[in-house]
C-alpha cells in the first residue's frame, strides 16, 4: 500500500467535526462551588457564610444560564476554532489510516477522552465497590465480639455444697442479658485435694456443664432429684441473680434430644456425642464457689478429687477435640 | 358498503368511553413499552399439550407472594426482642407474637397463613422440582434454572430456619440450637458459621435480632432476585412439553418458522417458540 497524505477534503471534515463542539464553561464549576460555600456556612457561620456563597450561585448561575441559552436566544455562539498541528509522521511509511485497514497512526495510540472516562468509571466504581465490600465482608467473616469479658457466676459460699453431694445449679452467666444467659451445672464437692504444683490442699469440684457434646441440647441427670430424696431445693441469691441448686442423685446423664448418654463424669457412654461433657473452670473468691470459662473434654480417667481431665480449648458441640477429627476444626473463633 | 352516515349519540358515547380508557394505556405504552412488555410476559405460546402439573412452579410463586404479604403485615406487629418484660416476666418478643395471635384483629389468620403458608412454599418448591425432574425440564438449555430453582429451595430453607426462632419460645430455642451447632460441626469454616449465625459464641438476643434481619431483609431480597432470573429464562426458553407429548419437547414445525442464521442475542426477544425452534435445528441438536 502506498503512504498517502490525507486530501485536503478529509482534513477539513475532521477539523470541523472537533469544532463543532461548543468550548468548555467554568459557570457550571463556579456555581458548584457557590452551593459548597452555602453548605459549608450552614455549619461555620450560617449569616455570614452563606450569604456569600448564595451571592457566588446566583452570579454564576446568571452567567451559566444567560451562557446555556445563547441559542435560544438567538444569539451566535462564538467558537474559537482548535488548531492542532499535525504531527510529522515519524517514518514515511506510516500512513494516516483514513481509509480501510490501515494502521494506525502514532498519535491515536495515546489515551483518548472516552478511553480516558471509561478507564475512570470504572476504576472510581471500583474503588467504591471494595469501600463497601469491606465492612460488609469484615462484618460476615469477622467474630461478632473481640475481646469479649469473662463472666464469673457467682455460686454462693462452699457451705452450699456438702461433700460428695451432686446438685443441679441453675444460674445466669449475664445478669444484664437476662434469662437467655440461663445455664445449668451439675456439681459435686470433692473435698480437697493436693495442689499437684505446690503441695497445698485445694479445694476440688467435679463442674460439669449440661451442654450436650452432640448438637448443645440441654442433658438430664438420670436419678431422683429434690423432694424425692427428702431434700429440698435450695434457692439462693448472689451477684449473678437468683441461683437454684436441685440436690440429685445422677447415675449418670442424658440429652433428650438425640440420646447421647454419659456417666456421671461426663464421660459418653452411648449416642452420637463425639467427646465428653464440657466443664467449668472455678475459683474459690472469699469462700465462694465462683464458675469461670468452660472448656472442652475428650475423655475422664478416674473419678472426683481424683480425676485425670484431657482438658482442650473450648470447641461447639459436635466437633471432634483429639483424633484425627479435631483437624477439620484447625481454628476456633476466639472464646473468652 | 356501510351506510355513511351520521354516528347516534350513543355511538358517540361508546367511541369517548372507548377512548377514555385507551388514552392513558397508550400515553402508558407509548412512553415506557410497558402494556407490550406485560402482554409479551403474560401472553406467551405453550405447547399444546401442557399438562396440570406444570402450573406447580406458579403455585409455589403464589406461595411466595402470600408469605411476603402475611410477613410484611406481621412485621407491623412482631417485636424482635428476648429482653424480659418487667410486667408479665415474659420475653417482649414471644408476647408481641402472643398479642398477634390473641388480640390482633384477624392477627391468628394473617399469623396462621404465614407458619402454615411456609411449609407450603417448600412443599411446593419440591414438587414443582419433582416435575421438572420427571418431565426431563431441566435438560439443555434449561440447565441453567435449574440450578436457579436449587438457589431458590436452598434460600427458601433458610427462611424457615431464620424464622424458626422468631416465636422465641423453648421450641424455637433449642432447635435453634441444634441448627446452629450442627452447622458449627462443618469442618474448617464450622465454627466460624455457627459463630457467624450466633452473633458471638451464645445464643442472645443479638442472634434474635440477627435471624429476624436474616429473615425478612437479607433472604427474601436474594429470593426475589432469583425468581425474577427465573422466570425470565422461562419466558426466555420457553415451556417445555411432557415427555409423552407426539412432538418433539418444545418445537414448531420448521416451514412456519424461518430458522435464524444464529441464536437470538441476549437484547432481543425471541418470538415464543422461534428460539426453541432454533435451539432444535441447530446442528447436533435433537432434530
Amino acid at each position: 500500500m502506498e503512504p498517502e497524505q490525507p486530501s485536503p477534503d478529509t482534513e477539513r471534515a475532521s477539523l470541523h467535526e472537533e469544532t463543532q463542539v461548543p468550548p468548555p464553561t467554568l459557570w457550571p464549576a463556579g456555581f458548584a462551588i457557590g452551593v459548597v460555600v452555602i453548605l459549608v456556612g450552614l455549619v461555620v457561620h450560617p449569616e455570614l457564610i452563606s450569604p456569600i456563597g448564595a451571592a457566588i450561585a446566583v452570579v454564576f448561575g446568571y452567567l451559566w444560564a444567560r451562557d446555556a441559552t445563547a441559542e435560544l436566544r438567538g444569539r451566535a455562539i462564538v467558537v474559537e476554532p482548535e488548531r492542532r498541528e499535525r504531527p510529522e509522521p515519524r517514518e514515511p511509511a506510516a500512513p494516516t489510516g483514513l481509509e480501510g485497514v490501515a494502521p494506525r497512526p502514532a498519535v491515536e495510540t495515546a489515551v483518548t477522552r472516552s478511553r480516558f472516562l471509561e478507564g475512570a468509571t470504572l476504576g472510581l466504581g471500583g474503588v467504591i465497590g471494595g469501600l463497601i465490600t469491606v465492612p460488609v465482608a469484615g462484618f460476615a467473616i469477622l467474630p461478632s465480639y473481640l475481646g469479649q469479658k469473662q463472666h464469673k457466676v457467682d455460686l454462693g459460699p462452699l457451705s452450699m455444697f456438702p461433700l460428695g453431694q451432686w446438685f443441679v445449679a441453675t444460674f445466669t452467666t449475664d445478669p444484664a442479658e437476662g434469662e437467655v444467659s440461663r445455664r445449668t451445672a451439675f456439681i459435686r464437692n470433692n473435698g480437697t485435694v493436693a495442689d499437684p504444683k505446690t503441695g497445698q490442699m485445694v479445694p476440688s469440684f467435679t463442674i460439669i456443664s449440661n451442654r450436650c457434646a452432640h448438637l448443645g441440647c440441654p442433658v438430664q441427670a438420670n436419678g431422683p432429684s429434690g423432694a424425692i430424696l427428702g431434700q429440698k431445693t435450695v434457692f439462693e441469691r448472689t451477684a449473678n441473680g437468683k441461683v437454684r441448686l436441685i440436690p440429685v442423685v445422677p447415675a449418670g446423664y442424658g440429652c433428650p434430644c438425640h440420646g447421647g448418654q454419659y456417666d456421671t463424669e461426663g464421660n459418653r457412654t452411648a449416642g452420637p456425642p463425639v467427646r465428653a461433657l464440657d466443664r467449668y473452670a472455678f475459683e474459690i473468691d472469699n469462700g465462694r464457689l465462683v464458675l469461670l470459662s468452660t472448656y472442652s473434654v475428650s475423655h475422664v480417667v478416674g473419678t472426683g478429687a481424683q480425676a485425670k481431665i484431657y482438658k482442650y480449648q473450648e470447641a461447639g458441640p459436635g466437633q471432634h477435640v483429639d483424633g484425627p477429627e479435631q483437624w477439620f476444626y484447625p481454628l476456633q473463633p476466639p472464646h473468652h | 358498503m356501510t351506510l355513511r352516515r351520521p354516528p347516534t349519540r350513543a355511538e358517540l358515547r361508546r367511541q369517548r368511553m372507548e377512548e377514555l380508557v385507551t388514552y392513558p394505556l397508550d400515553w402508558l405504552e407509548e412512553r415506557s413499552g410497558l402494556v407490550g412488555g406485560i402482554r409479551y410476559f403474560l401472553f406467551r405460546n405453550v405447547p399444546s399439550d401442557v399438562n396440570w402439573m406444570q402450573t406447580l412452579g406458579s403455585a409455589a410463586l403464589t406461595a411466595f407472594l402470600v408469605q411476603a404479604i402475611t410477613g410484611v403485615i406481621l412485621a407491623m406487629y412482631y417485636t424482635p426482642s428476648a429482653a424480659t418484660d418487667p410486667a408479665t416476666g415474659k420475653p417482649v418478643a414471644y408476647e408481641s407474637i402472643q398479642n398477634i395471635t390473641d388480640h390482633l384483629t384477624l392477627g391468628w389468620l394473617v399469623r396462621g397463613m404465614h407458619r402454615w403458608g411456609a411449609s407450603v412454599f417448600i412443599i411446593l418448591m419440591f414438587l414443582h422440582m419433582g416435575r421438572v425432574f420427571l418431565f426431563g425440564a431441566y435438560k439443555y438449555p434449561r440447565e441453567l434454572n435449574w440450578i436457579v430453582g436449587v438457589l431458590i429451595l436452598v434460600l427458601g430453607m433458610m427462611e424457615g430456619f431464620t424464622g424458626y426462632l422468631l416465636p422465641w419460645d423453648q421450641t424455637a430455642y433449642w432447635a435453634t440450637v441444634v441448627g446452629i451447632n450442627l452447622n458449627g460441626t462443618a469442618p474448617f469454616l464450622g465454627p466460624w458459621l455457627a459463630q457467624f449465625l450466633r452473633s458471638g459464641q451464645e445464643i442472645t438476643g443479638e442472634t434474635l435480632t440477627r435471624f429476624y434481619s436474616l429473615h425478612m431483609l437479607v433472604i427474601p431480597a436474594g429470593i426475589m432476585a432469583l425468581i425474577g432470573l427465573h422466570l425470565y429464562l422461562v419466558i426466555r426458553l420457553g415451556v417445555s412439553s411432557p415427555p409423552w407429548s407426539k412432538e418433539a419437547a418444545g418445537m414448531e414445525p420448521a416451514e412456519e418458522e424461518p430458522v435464524p442464521a444464529r441464536r437470538p442475542g441476549l437484547m432481543r426477544p425471541v418470538p415464543r417458540g422461534a428460539g426453541a425452534a432454533a435451539i432444535q435445528a441447530e446442528p447436533g441438536g435433537r432434530d
